[in-house]
């Protein structure tokens, strides 16, 4: 572990600017990713600088919907009671990650910015192009069974974790940010990036880009919304796949959805094929296998040493189906 | 043998003694050994998986401020012995598998040491690496199976009367490469004080037993084992992982031999943990069963391939427990092993029983589908009158009345044998049994002493306490031993400064320990009688036991299970475990009942999630921390229910107990490999049972 400073500017422009100034220096959120890249390895940075205190920490109303400092833990956000009745996605996706402990460190700001669980990724040791760009990328070939099946590339197939993040992308939420240049936005499902020849970055933002807040908009149908994770125990894993879903029922016709995946590409996946099939179409258990065939028709899995990640394609359907199943209340 | 200990405090459920210590983190593992100006040690691991260190350059990591020492294979010091090559550590540049200790940083503080660590350079002659368990690839004979058991058995013609059977099952079942992963990592404070001959060397060691701890440094290093203490009062968990020490109790006494006077602190991390600590060879296991319509098995056989280390054999006995379990005439147990570039393998909860009750479990519920017979009943009438292996007469078996006792508080009579036709909102339902067993293990050495100290009673042994409750059931022994009040008995323990004890292995602890200690107590009262005067002391061993050469002496149970399949998504669930054991006398309900939770909570999670991921191109297992690795959390485990008999056995020792600790992780796996085949229809061979392998054959 490379020794770092540890600084803790006063506002959010100071640190924004000791991040910009420094290309050594990173934020620090609640710590809970970052801290380990720190031990293992993963992380090198010259310094930390501390933003947990300095972007709000509450949750007002803004335009009918809600704004979330970048500050507010993972833990306040899913117990928010306006989140849970509007938005009982984004509380569901929370309460299926990580564990109590460390829900209760994890920030807004810093929870969509967790990178990848890849293995190889994770450790020093072995080629990675998201670590070490040219070095090559070990997951192929290796150990994919939390691998990408949708827009990978030859250069890295890894998955972004977050659960929240599907949900914000389902949701089209949008990110505040505060950069050396100023205030500006970014919708939140432009935010993360496919690998494509640069894995080694996760999103758009420029070094010293601050998550200030994230906006969930005025979305009606948002009430009608679940978040599931499928995922190997009962809890404190990582998502196999994940399904974050709204609809707007007009009776028995789909009048809008709002549909994201979790777990199977470098962002969250939102599965625009999936909800243009859907829209105007009365709902039933074939017209939701053939969104989910026509959101995951390119879908490319992968071989690996523990089987592959094949499954995840028909395990994928299986949970779009049953999850527009359970929120339309039609079962055949 | 004269008629068992009167059981006054054995059989109560005394809380832990050592309890209030641990919540209120007032216990003191062995990494915070209470020692002044410690230094730090952390290794550095081979990156390649074969091959030789051709220079190591540590100019970097020496420079850096804080550094002590960066010892390596051309600067350490020349071991005495280096027979057993996982401990010749720093001996030679020879890398036999990826994640070996090639240097160690010693330095002020952990960080220093560790960021030291990072800045050594290691350049190689790399050889190519082997690393993948073929069962077709080249294999070897062992002479013989952990400890000593005959490698191969055979009787009668298993070909033949598979050839002439009215029902044959012939599968192939699989276990996964496993890791202990106990809380507490492995870890060593390490003080040489450089006075008298050579010097004297203190260890404060996270061990299952520090007297045979205390014996393999001494050898390693030379030395006297008078020269050599090692002290460990509390251990966060070991699972056979710390039954024997690693290379980092080597590292860590080397380190400190370099700054003399100064103890060196060594822990590993999680990651260091899955190369360097031990681990359960994955296991190939192929079955033959071979029965007539009533369900009365003519044959047996288990052939096993697993792996081992190049460097260092250990061949897990998993063939072992076939040879007990079932009557049949014609009979057949093999191991084959393949000498790996892995690293060494070694105990884990159960070697041998635990992996080895999987194959055979799942089998024989093939085999009662098969013959449309229940599977309770059919072990039932499988039962054998005397050990098929020895033929020598059990002490007690308890096997037919485990599962009926289990069958009956599980609710298995109402069920229905059809596979895959409960569906109960939206999970496909399905229960399943299997058999479990382990052996009576009594070590040939320990001793006791007890005295008399202001009007109490202090019994010293260097016995280990895991978690097990060691702490407290000794002294339940010692009290009625010596029949006094379990309130005037004091145990001290986890030390050699007192008598010799056995390591805490093979569930053999309070059988080993409690027999020396009821010598002791013996010995006491005849030399002093029950008014005895302060500082009175007398001491006791445990010794042989004449029944062993003729009776077969084992603990067996009977696991059930509910299995829970999403219909969905084919997520696995089990919302009930319920194991019977009939075990010996159980000297305390509580600790009791959580050994045998927690094995039964381990079976699941070799069930459902465990599996080391062994990638070969690198050779080193990469999902290596626990939020890769998955061990059952709580959320897994729902209704989980320990149960035992009342077994009275007078043959197996004074007190009557049976060895616990390991029981309960044997056969878990079947029962819920069997109850996830009845609620889905689909036989899963292969451990773990995960999602992907339910999927295709879902509705
Ligand atoms: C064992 C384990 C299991 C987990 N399981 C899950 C799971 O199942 N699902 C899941 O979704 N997550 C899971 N997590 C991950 C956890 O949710 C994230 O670690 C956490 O949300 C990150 O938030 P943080 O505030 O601690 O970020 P930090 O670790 O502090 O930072 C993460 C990154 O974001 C940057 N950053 C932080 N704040 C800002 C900001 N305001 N603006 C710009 N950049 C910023 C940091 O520089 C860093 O690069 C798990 C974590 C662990 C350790
Ligand atoms: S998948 Fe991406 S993160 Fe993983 S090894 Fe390849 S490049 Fe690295």
């Amino acid at each position: 572990m490379k020794p770092f400073a540890y600084q803790a500017p006063t506002t959010a422009s100071d640190a924004v600017r000791q991040v910009a100034d420094d290309p050594d220096a990173v934020f620090l959120g609640g710590g809970t990713n970052l801290v380990d890249h720190l031990k293992l390895g993963v992380a090198r940075p010259g310094a930390l600088v501390d933003v947990t205190s300095l972007t709000s920490a509450e949750i007002t109303e803004r335009d009918g919907g809600l704004l979330i400092g970048a500050g507010v833990r993972n833990s306040d956000l899913a117990a928010d009671p306006r989140v849970r009745e509007r938005y009982p996605l984004v509380a569901q996706a929370l309460l299926s990650g990580a564990s109590g402990q460390l829900r209760n460190m994890a920030t807004t700001g810093g929870n969509p910015l967790q990178r990848t669980r890849c293995v190889y990724f994770q450790d020093v040791t072995t080629p990675c192009n998201k670590r070490e760009p040219g070095s090559g990328c070990s997951a192929i070939g290796g150990y994919t069974r939390y691998h990408a099946i949708l827009g990978a590339s030859e250069h890295c197939v890894a998955t972004h974790p977050s659960d929240l993040a599907v949900a914000l992308t389902a949701l089209d939420a949008t990110v505040h940010l505060l950069g050396p240049d100023g205030e500006r936005t970014v919708a939140f499902g432009q935010l993360h990036r496919l690998p494509g020849d640069r894995p080694d970055k996760d999103t758009v933002l420029d070094h010293g880009d601050l998550i200030t807040a994230i906006g969930l908009p005025d979305l009606p149908m948002a009430r009608r919304s679940t978040y599931r994770k499928v995922r190997d125990r009962a809890s404190y894993a990582f998502a196999l796949v994940s399904v974050a879903a709204a609809v707007d029922l007009d009776g028995d016709a789909i009048r809008d959805t709002r549909i994201a995946f979790g777990g199977v590409a470098h962002k969250p996946w939102c599965a625009t094929r999936a909800e243009d099939a859907l829209r105007g179409q009365t709902a039933g258990v074939d017209a939701f296998r053939a969104a989910a065939e026509a959101e995951l028709a390119d879908a490319a899995p992968l071989e690996g040493i523990d089987g592959g990640n094949a499954f995840k394609i028909p395990l994928l359907t299986r949970t779009l189906v049953a999850v527009l199943r359970e929120l339309t209340g039609v079962n055949r | 043998m004269t008629g068992l200990l009167e059981p006054k405090a054995i059989g109560t459920d005394l809380r832990r003694r050592d309890g209030a210590l641990k919540v209120t983190g007032a216990a003191r593992y062995a990494y915070e050994a209470p020692v002044d100006n410690a230094a730090y040690a952390h290794p550095v691991q081979a990156t390649i998986g074969r091959g030789r260190v051709t220079s190591v350059d540590t100019a970097a990591a020496e420079a850096l401020d804080g550094v002590i020492a960066v010892l390596t294979h051309e600067n350490a010091e020349r071991l005495a012995s280096t027979e057993d090559a996982e401990l010749a550590v720093l001996q030679s540049g020879d890398v036999a598998f990826r994640g070996q200790v090639i240097a160690l940083v010693v330095a002020e503080t952990s960080e220093t040491a560790r960021h030291a660590a990072d800045l050594v350079t290691v350049h190689y002659d790399e050889q190519e690496h082997d690393c993948v368990l073929d069962p077709d690839g080249e294999l070897y004979k062992p002479d013989k199976v952990n400890p000593a058991f005959e490698t191969d058995t055979a009787v009668g013609d298993v070909a033949g009367a598979m050839a002439s059977a009215d029902v044959t099952v012939e599968q192939t079942y699989t276990t996964a490469m496993y890791h202990n992963n106990p809380l507490e990592p492995h870890a060593t404070t390490a003080l040489w004080q450089p006075a008298g001959d050579g010097g004297d060397l203190t260890l404060w060691d996270s061990t299952q037993g520090v007297h045979p701890a205390r014996s393999t440094v001494a050898e390693v290093f030379g030395l006297a084992e008078d020269q050599v203490r090692v002290v460990c009062p509390y251990v966060g968990g070991g699972f056979g992982s710390k039954g024997t020490p690693h290379a980092h109790v080597i590292l860590a006494a080397a380190a400190a031999r370099a700054v003399p006077g100064r103890p060196v602190k060594l822990a590993l991390t999680r990651p260091q943990m899955f190369a360097l600590a031990g681990y359960r060879t994955p296991t190939i296991q192929r079955m033959q069963l071979a029965a007539n319509r009533d369900g009365v098995l003519s044959a047996i056989a288990i052939d096993v391939v697993e792996q081992t280390s190049r460097i260092k054999e250990f061949a897990e006995q998993t063939g072992v427990p076939t040879r007990t379990m079932y009557r049949a005439p014609n009979r057949r147990t093999t191991h084959r092993l393949a000498a790996l570039d892995v690293p060494v393998p070694s105990w884990m909860r159960a070697p041998g029983e635990c992996p080895g009750m999987f194959g055979p479990e799942v089998a024989m519920d093939e085999l009662a589908e098969a013959l449309g017979i229940d599977p309770v009943e059919l072990r039932i009438r499988n039962e054998p009158e005397v050990d098929p292996d020895t033929g020598h007469p059990f002490s007690s078996r308890n096997l037919v009345a485990c599962l009926r006792e289990g069958a009956a508080r599980f609710g298995w009579d109402e069920r229905d044998p059809r596979p895959g036709v409960r569906l109960r909102d939206g999970w496909l339902i399905g229960t399943g049994v299997a058999s479990s067993v382990y052996p009576v293990h009594q070590m040939p050495q320990s001793t006791a002493t007890i005295r008399c100290e202001d009007g109490r009673y202090v019994v010293e042994i260097g016995a280990a306490d895991l978690g097990t409750g060691t702490w407290t059931t000794l002294a339940q022994i010692a009290a009625d031993a010596l029949a006094v009040p379990v309130a005037d008995v004091q145990v001290c323990i986890g030390d050699t400064a007192y008598p010799m004890a056995s390591v805490a292995g093979g569930s053999s602890g309070m059988i080993t320990w409690g027999s020396a200690v009821v010598e002791a107590a013996h010995a006491f009262r005849e030399k002093f009688g029950d008014d005895p005067a302060d500082g009175d002391e007398a001491e006791g061993s445990v010794s042989e036991n004449p029944m062993a050469e003729r009776y077969a002496m084992y603990a067996f149970g009977a696991q059930f299970a509910e299995a829970h399949v999403n219909a969905d998504t084919g997520e696995i669930r089990v919302p009930r475990l319920l194991g019977v054991f009939a075990a010996g006398r159980i000297v305390n309900p509580r600790t009791a009942r959580s050994q045998f939770q927690g094995g039964m909570t381990m079976g699941l999670s070799m069930a459902l999630h465990e599996t080391s991921v062994m990638d070969p191109r690198f050779g080193h297992v990469v999902n290596h921390d626990l939020a890769e690795y998955h061990v059952a959390t709580n959320a897994d485990v729902a209704d989980l229910q320990a149960h035992w008999l009342d077994e009275h056995d007078d043959k197996v020792n004074p007190m009557g107990v049976k060895g616990i600790g390991e029981i309960g992780i044997v056969g878990t796996a079947a029962a819920v490999a069997n109850a996830v085949h009845h609620a889905t229809g689909v036989r899963v061979r292969d451990l773990p049972i995960t999602l992907d392998k339910l999927l295709p054959h879902l509705p």
